[in-house]
């Protein structure tokens, strides 16, 4: 045997430190990558949940805007839910809910008791907007456009430190005027 | 133990733990056997979501379920496989393929094993050929083959005999 072929085994070693350091820096495999992203908000014809009224795609559309999906039965979505009373209370940027697969009584009744962020919520009661979205699990907050392309996605809670370090920033480079709070 | 009784409880084992045991149980009409088969073949290589390793046929999960209805929804529809794969790739990813497509991000994946292969192929390959080089036995030397001739010279001789 060569002198060199007998570093092979420390090459193979460091091969596979590298493949493991590799495997468990991903921080979270639950994390999808979003296929989603700068496609266009998917088509529908829902209602919605305050009075039953008709709502549609193009009704959303005009201005960006905050896509939550959320369910009186999603521990999380309760626990996002004071940030985004926050939200849409201090920043210029309107909130539509998804309510996901959802019973519309409880729903009314758990956003007149935690209060309500959502200029609208979309009634989703077979789920299939969320099929549409790629939803797989509530909450999930997406940003769409103005032209209503979704520029980005979140699994999961939504608190202060993503709203100040990804949302924000993505709000204000779509044009929001987010630098002041609202009085 | 008695042999037959081992295998019997070998297959029950691996029933037990078989993907099949764990299905989920919704039943969707469908016209044809082969529209079923198709359903069944789907919801077994598409991977749940919200799930880390389960098919879609495999999960309780509620997303699972409506997976499955939409999977049936659109075999039934008479959509081809090749489009409902497509549809829920748009939708989730390529987390939802448990076989994944062919691509630069997926070649090592693909391709990893058979190079692997081959280049344990030609490490043992040298190993052979070096061992046989090792083995083979010096050429003979003028003297050593003069007494080989003279030798079978003689063997011959006596056969004769």
């Amino acid at each position: 045997m060569s002198r060199t072929s007998l570093f092979l085994p420390l090459g193979l070693f460091l091969l596979m430190a590298f493949m493991l350091w590799r495997g468990f820096a991903l921080n979270d495999p639950h994390e999808l990558p979003s296929a989603l992203l700068n496609q266009p908000l998917p088509d529908f014809q829902k209602t919605r949940l305050a009075d039953g009224a008709p709502v549609a795609r193009q009704d959303l559309l005009g201005t960006p805007f905050l896509l939550n999906v959320w369910a009186t039965w999603c521990p999380t979505c309760k626990a996002e839910h004071a940030e985004l009373n926050r939200i849409a209370a201090r920043y210029a940027v309107p909130l539509v809910g998804v309510n996901y697969k959802d019973d519309g009584p409880a729903a009314r009744a758990w956003l007149a008791r935690y209060g309500d962020p959502y200029r609208l919520s979309v009634v989703d009661e077979d789920g299939s907007l969320g099929i549409e979205l790629g939803v797989y699990g509530a909450p999930e907050t997406f940003i769409v456009d103005g032209d209503g392309i979704i520029r980005y996605k979140r699994v999961g809670a939504v608190d202060r430190r993503v709203w100040e370090e990804e949302i924000r920033p993505v709000l204000q480079n779509l044009g929001l005027p987010l630098e002041e709070p609202r009085a | 133990m008695n042999p037959n009784l081992l295998k019997a409880l070998l297959g029950a084992v691996l029933l037990a733990f078989s993907a099949a045991s764990f299905a989920a149980i919704d039943t969707y009409a469908f016209e044809t056997a082969a529209e079923e088969a198709r359903y069944k073949a789907l919801i077994d290589e598409l991977r749940c979501p919200k799930c880390l390793n389960t098919n879609l046929s495999g999960s309780d999960s509620p997303i699972s379920a409506d997976l499955r209805r939409t999977v049936a929804t659109m075999v039934q529809a008479g959509k081809g496989d090749e489009e409902i794969r497509g549809y829920l790739l748009a939708r989730y990813g390529d987390f939802i393929l448990y076989r994944p497509r062919v691509m630069p991000a997926t070649y090592v994946l693909w391709f990893g094993p058979a190079l692997l292969f081959l280049l344990a192929l030609a490490f043992v390959a040298r190993l052979v050929l070096r061992q046989r080089q090792a083995e083979a036995p010096a050429p003979l030397s003028p003297e050593e083959q003069a007494a080989l001739a003279r030798l079978s010279q003689a063997v011959g001789e006596n056969s004769k005999a």
